[in-house]
């Protein structure tokens, strides 16, 4: 595992995404099975070990040095597993030292051990690793690795392997498990596609792109199909006669915390794409509640029941092992209603097509969508097949336009990679009446882009000249510069101090011009809700 | 004996010699100072005689200039004095070049005060060297047994290893300009790095004073006189303050490091924003302090700046009378 170590290493203190891909392709390639495929197992979240250490590790310790200094090592490094890492005794140096445990053994050792066989098996493994090592080895059986890899990141890399599209490896990815050999063997050529038959898995997504004013002239309106574009999230659902599987938009698997809906699809096969969403009563609930129910790995009746879930369909992808990609918008969108009349599955409906004869038409229309849950509209060439990824020119977002609002800047903090010396991470506050009836600020949301590299510039040249105090990376300015942010929508919130969060904040305008005092304020946001 | 606390004490001057009449590292200006090492929080300008080695005389007068103190007083490594009746003697630290611990003899005791020192080899100075005492005043930087440098040759190793890795982008890399700067530099030659180094202006005159002191580093440059193409993909010493710092902006996507005996703790190195963390220190580690002390056979052992507690009571626990010693004006986050 010490490539693994090395790695991890690398990953946690290099920003930049490429770095990071470039990072993962090297081990992936100059690193042998089964070794790659348990890291890759841990890099994308698909380990089956998870082995509760918080205690075992405080008892490991306790007999290997004075509880004093153990506390206060633990104050000054804020980590359990970095301090027991950094703290664990080294082999004397008369003692030559054990090889390096593979991540295979570390799998084979701990994944099937009894409760009480963890302390003794874990502290062998301590000891036969030097400490950037003991660190990597604490990580991939805690089962977080928060190195900054997502696992579509990881997929990336792997892409990067096999000189292949990301959407290849996602479209085998729900069919294969740790560690891994086929895949390896057929991103090095060295090995036949892995079998997906009967199995639930991703097919990569097809994207919309903004509609920019130079797109209408090239577009004829009965070319096009329009319906609304809700504020849920993306999933494709993917059903076999054998399992059901929801997939999030970059194709994680997040079916266990929707098994009403998983359920609803039980014993089908198809694969169908459309918009996750909370509804109650008919009646489509704000971004926030659905919020409530992602990233989880389980979820309560009760959180079902407070917070409904439903997928309002829009594609078909697969029938019955019928692939329908190839074939037209329009066709799709008829079987897709064909399909859905015979047997509904609870807990779904069918994304409403608009009827309109010009775009003129739609745009009264597009005005009108202020509802919370509505976004703006798609617009979709009907003849268009289903293509995976973001091609241009066959769906269009044609998102309402964005709220703004004067705000001023409060902190700032440098950006990473390119951006590491350049104060380009920014906290905006607006106005309100403190508790004794004075005039405060109080942040109501952080953006990091929307301006031009001259622009930022000038913005980090600002901050460095009108530091009030520093703490840590956070500089924090005097609040006399105006920024127009551009955002989607606000909504409650009750993690933020404000009470209120912006949808896709950015720096629309940098108004050198506007008085601090004129901003907008807390009451001006909250008429938005 | 008499009590050494009765003649060795700190007053809000410094860490004072009353038989001798002279403070050790003062951080204001006194009349008589003996300085161990040329770094700003123990070597300060404006005082009316310092006592130090060649080399951290010759260092204070390129920072300070050369009227920085009333008159300077050099002395070579193990020669005796006698200031009031006190024997000084000034022995190898194994910090930075030119670093010394004071060694005092009166009434009986001896007495060492450490300054700052490491144990690990360095080839820019002189290796530290054990002095028998019966107090010894140690600093304490490093002082949690979560610090453990290890092998310094590692981390030379994965230097080299990302310049390889990323071999169009520049390697900037922050590190104290006087001893680790230089000490680095040395260290990549030796594995056999020999493309030019390039420096930030704030590194060259301590630089050039370690050349003309014998040190060789072969192809040293300022960045100032570099052209934009020679700077991809080169190593570039500077100030951990210029990694964040507009300065830092011509060098495009820099890998940037920091050569810290701090960066041993991952969360130091991911709070500043290094992407290249490099666990060389010149301080000593919980291991080189406990071994040091133990070494030293002192009965006393008073701890200076730094964490003192965890040192205190571990000694405490290995049955040695230990104690915080608080002087002021250390600058305990200073590598």
């Amino acid at each position: 595992m010490h490539s693994f170590a090395m790695l991890l290493d690398a990953l946690s203190t290099h920003q930049g995404r490429t770095d990071k891909i470039e990072l993962m392709c090297a081990y992936f390639r100059s690193t042998p099975d089964p070794e790659r495929g348990w890291a890759l197992a841990a890099l994308t979240d698909g380990l089956p070990l998870r082995v509760p250490f918080r205690r075992v590790l405080t008892n490991l310790m306790s007999t290997r040095i004075d509880p004093v200094l153990y506390k206060l090592s633990r104050d000054y490094v804020g980590d359990t597993a970095e301090t027991v890492a950094l703290l664990w005794p080294e082999p004397t140096s008369g003692q030559s030292r054990v090889a390096v445990p593979s991540l295979a053994h570390i799998v084979a050792t701990l994944a099937d051990a009894d409760a009480k066989r963890i302390e003794p098996l874990l502290a062998d493994l301590l000891d036969r690793c030097d400490a950037t090592e003991r660190w990597a080895l604490l990580k991939f059986i805690g089962g977080a690795l928060r190195v900054g890899v997502s696992a579509r990141l990881a997929k990336t890399a792997l892409a990067m392997l096999g000189g292949c599209d990301v959407g290849e490896i996602e479209e085998v990815w729900h069919a294969i498990g740790a560690p891994y050999i086929d895949l390896f063997a057929w991103l090095e050529k060295a090995g036949p596609r892995p079998e997906t038959t009967g199995v639930a898995v991703f097919r990569p997504l097809m994207l919309a792109t903004p509609i920019e004013d130079q797109d209408w002239p090239n577009l004829q309106a009965d070319a096009f199909a329009a319906e609304w574009k809700w504020d849920g999230i993306r999933v494709q659902i993917a059903a076999t006669p054998r399992e059901v599987r929801i997939f999030s938009r970059t194709g994680e698997d997040i079916s266990p915390a929707f098994p009403e809906i998983a359920h609803a699809f039980g014993g089908r096969d198809v694969t169908t794409d459309g918009e996750l969403l909370v509804m109650r009563d008919g009646v489509v609930a704000p971004f926030n509640d659905l919020q409530q129910r992602l990233n989880r790995k389980t979820v309560s009746a009760k959180l079902m029941q407070a917070h409904p879930a439903h997928v309002r369909l829009y594609d078909l992808l697969l029938r019955d092992g019928e692939d329908l990609r190839s074939r037209p918008f329009d066709q799709r969108r008829k079987r897709l209603e064909d399909w859905h009349a015979e047997a509904p599955p609870a807990r779904t409906d069918l994304s409403e097509m608009i009827p309109f004869d010009s775009f003129d038409q739609l745009r009264t229309l597009h005005l009108d969508a202020r509802a919370a849950s509505i976004e703006g509209l798609m617009l979709k060439r009907r003849a268009s097949p289903y293509l995976a990824g973001r091609p241009k020119g066959h769906w269009f977002k044609w998102k309402r336009t964005a709220l703004t609002l004067d705000c001023v800047l409060m902190y700032a903090q440098r950006g990473a990679g390119k951006r590491s010396s350049l104060y380009s991470d920014y906290t905006f506050g607006v106005w309100r009446t403190g508790t004794v009836g004075e005039r405060e600020l109080v942040p109501v949301g952080k953006a990091y882009s929307g301006f031009t590299d001259v622009e930022l510039k000038q913005l980090d040249a600002f901050i460095r000249s009108n530091t009030m105090a520093s703490f840590g990376p956070v500089r924090q300015v005097q609040p006399a510069l105006v920024l127009e942010v551009a955002f989607d929508a606000v909504q409650k919130s009750s993690r933020h101090k404000s009470g209120i969060a912006m949808r896709f904040p950015r720096i629309h305008r940098i108004r050198w011009d506007k008085p601090a005092a004129e901003a907008d304020t807390l009451e001006g946001i909250e008429a938005l809700l | 004996m008499q009590r050494p606390d009765t003649w060795l004490y700190p007053t809000p001057s410094g860490l004072f010699c009353a038989p001798g009449n002279f403070y050790i590292d003062p951080p204001r200006p006194t009349d008589r100072a003996v300085i161990t090492h040329g770094h700003s929080d123990h070597a300060r300008a404006g005082h009316g005689r310092v006592l130090a080695t060649a080399e951290t005389v010759a260092i204070m007068q390129v920072r300070y200039g050369a009227e920085c103190a009333g008159a300077f007083h050099a002395v070579a490594y193990g020669e005796t004095l006698n200031l009031g009746g006190v024997t000084v003697r000034l022995v190898p630290a194994g910090h930075i070049l030119g670093s010394a611990q004071i060694v005092l003899e009166w009434g009986g005791a001896r007495v060492v005060v450490s300054g700052d020192y490491k144990r690990a080899e360095d080839p820019t100075c002189r290796p530290y060297e054990l002095v028998a005492c019966d107090v010894f005043v140690t600093e304490a930087t490093f002082a949690l047994p979560v610090f453990r440098h290890g092998p310094v040759a590692e981390q030379i190793a994965k230097l080299i290893a990302s310049m390889a890795r990323f071999p169009t982008r520049t390697h900037l890399i922050g590190a104290y300009g006087l001893g680790k700067s230089q000490r680095v530099i040395k260290l990549v030659r030796q594995v056999g790095y020999d493309r030019p180094v390039y420096l930030h202006g704030a590194h060259a005159a301590l630089t050039q004073l370690y050349q003309s002191l014998g040190q060789d580093f072969g192809d040293v440059r300022l960045v100032s006189e570099a052209a934009a193409a020679d700077l991809a993909g080169a190593l570039v010493m500077c100030p951990p303050s210029a990694l964040g710092d507009r300065w830092s902006r011509r060098f495009g996507d820099a890998v940037t490091g920091f050569a810290s005996g701090w960066m041993r703790v991952r969360g130091r190195a991911r709070q500043s924003g290094i992407e290249l963390p490099l666990v060389i220190s010149d301080h000593a580690d919980w291991p080189e302090l406990i071994d040091t002390i133990v070494a030293t056979g002192a009965e006393d052992i008073w701890v200076t700046h730094g964490r003192d507690d965890a040192l205190v009571h571990h000694l405490g626990c290995l049955g040695r009378r230990a104690r915080a010693l608080a002087l002021v004006g250390r600058d305990d986050e200073a590598d």
